[in-house]
């Protein structure tokens, strides 16, 4: 033993300390602690619900955007011809009408693009015109609001279901706020499990934490070894629940397609990959391991502050 | 006192300047013992490179004694002083270093069954930040000289417990810990592993290591003569 037991301070001792990797890995046995079974199940199981209610979210947003982008107009009311004089008289007799915020014709490009995916490209095609009516507040009666305008515009064809869309439009934008509001909530669930989960792992290796604490380990290397295990089993399981999640969003996606005039599909890779938001999806098992790490940090250097 | 430059620690090792411990009562605890002092006026200091026994029947207060020379323990009166350090008015975060500077034996070992023997007396290496393939020479040498190199791969339980009890004196050491603390380290030994490790710790102490043996065993102590810290009832005996 050469040197063994010298009087010298270790030259070691003053060392910033790490737990290594390698042989003796795991000193504090948190893979028996921290089995791979609890904590991934229940990362997969808050990422599986916190994808489904961010991918209805940005569904929602996307369909109050394509609808309100669509309907630009609350009202729609056509003329037979496009016989400017004939145009301008029904666009002052409507500006007539109590709550009417805006009245135009619509234009010709965005017309012939709306009717594109129906009619194709036909430059030839007479087209009618329309007049786009836009009211705040909103007409509590609609069909009430299509016969005042038959009276002062004789010959038009009132279309009101912009109404509608606007109404949608409101619904989608509550629906794409209660689905982040239960993502939070998702978040704070996992939070709680994954403490428990914690405080069961620290118990179980109680002994084994005084040991370590007594051989000159800090709550640093300790809360780091608990919090590295715990990340990894978040983003495992984190993963897996991103993956399962995955083709359940991708049918929401394809219905909101069809909602929004998509044809229907029938190869994987027609499937409306693109429609999903990526850059947030995949930001979840990251944001969900990145949980999982402060919580434990947090639980361990907590618990470990009754050590002296 | 402060260490040397050199990391030589000069001078007085650990001082006791009218120390108590009291333990703090559990919630809801209706024990009337607990809560009392177990240590009362301690008063003493143990000069660098010396070897001394604690001795004192069961419950005198050893292993409090013990814990606070360990800094597992703070003192509730009075003033604990370890390799320089003041361990009452230390912050936490200063403790860890100093704990790095001081070996504990146990009377159960307290080895990491999940661990090999090995990995055991590497643990505090690993802990200090040495690498993997610096350490391997200092832990084989640790196991060669606790004649423990065949068992380097054995687990805990399938050692005996003299085996134990030496794969713990090469983890207390394996540090160079410029102090020694053992805790009934014989207890559960027979006469020929008590000898074994005995010798181990005097080795160490001719090494120049400050070494505190506490034992209940006064045949222990005739066996090994030396000076001797003797409590009772949680004061120390002149």
């Amino acid at each position: 033993m050469s040197e063994t037991g010298k009087f010298t301070v270790s030259r070691w001792a003053s060392r910033r300390p790490v737990l290594r990797r390698g042989r003796g890995r795991d000193p504090l046995g948190l893979r028996q602690a921290l089995p791979g079974v609890l904590l991934p199940a229940v990362a997969l199981a808050m990422t599986l619900l916190a994808t489904l209610a961010l991918g209805g979210a940005f569904g929602a947003r996307a369909l109050a955007l394509r609808w309100q982008e669509g309907a630009a107009a609350a009202v729609t009311v056509q003329l037979p011809d496009m016989d400017q004089a004939r145009v301008a008289r029904a666009l002052a007799a409507l500006r007539e009408l109590p709550d009417l915020v805006d009245a135009r014709p619509m234009d010709q490009a965005r017309m012939a693009a709306l009717l594109r995916p129906w009619l194709g490209e036909i430059p030839a095609l007479p087209l009618p015109a329309i007049l786009e009516l836009r009211f705040d507040p909103l007409p509590d009666n609609p069909e009430a609001l299509a016969l005042r305008i038959i009276s002062v515009v004789p010959g038009a064809a009132v279309e009101t279901q912009g109404v509608w869309v606007a109404r949608m439009v409101a619904l989608a934008t509550k629906v794409q706020q209660t689905a982040l509001v239960a993502v939070l909530l998702v978040l704070l669930l996992a939070v709680a499990v994954v403490t428990v989960g914690i405080r069961a792992g620290l118990s179980a290796r109680q002994d084994v934490i005084a040991i370590l604490h007594d051989l000159g380990a800090t709550d640093g290397e300790i809360a780091h070894r608990f919090a590295g295990r715990v990340a990894l089993l978040c983003v495992l399981g984190a993963l897996a629940g991103l993956a399962l999640a995955l083709p359940t969003l991708l049918a929401f996606s394809g219905l909101a397609g069809s909602l929004m005039g998509r044809m229907p599909v029938s190869r994987l890779a027609e499937l409306p990959w693109r429609g999903l938001p990526w850059p947030f999806l995949l930001a979840l098992p990251v944001a969900v391991a990145a949980l999982g790490w402060a919580t434990a940090q947090l639980t361990v250097r907590g618990w470990l502050k009754r050590l002296p | 006192m402060a260490p040397g430059a050199a990391g030589l620690y000069v001078g007085r090792m650990v001082r006791f300047t009218s120390v108590g411990l009291r333990y703090a009562p559990p919630a809801g605890s209706s024990d009337p013992g607990v809560g009392q002092d177990v240590l009362s006026n301690l008063d003493f200091h143990l000069p660098a490179g010396s070897f001394h026994w604690l001795t004192g029947p069961s419950g005198a207060g050893k292993s409090s004694l013990l814990r606070l020379m360990q800094l597992a323990q703070r003192p509730t009166r009075g003033e604990v002083e370890v390799l320089g350090v003041v361990t009452s008015r230390a912050r936490r975060s200063e403790l860890p270093a100093l704990r790095r500077r001081i070996g504990v034996v146990f009377q159960d070992f307290r080895l990491l069954p999940h661990l090999s023997a090995f990995d055991n007396i590497a643990l505090p290496l690993r802990i200090a930040g040495r690498a993997e393939l610096a350490l391997r020479a200092d832990v084989t040498e640790m196991l060669r000289w606790v004649g423990l190199e065949p068992k380097a791969e054995s687990l805990p339980p399938e050692l005996s417990g003299g085996e134990q009890q030496r794969i713990a004196i090469a983890r207390a050491v394996v540090m160079r810990p410029a102090l020694l603390l053992a805790d009934e380290p014989t207890g559960n030994l027979d006469a020929v592993q008590s000898r074994r490790v005995l010798s181990l710790l005097q080795e160490m102490h001719r090494m120049g290591t400050t070494v505190v043996v506490a034992t209940h065993s006064d045949s222990l102590v005739s066996a090994y003569p030396g000076p001797a810290l003797r409590l009772a009832d949680g004061r120390l005996e002149r």
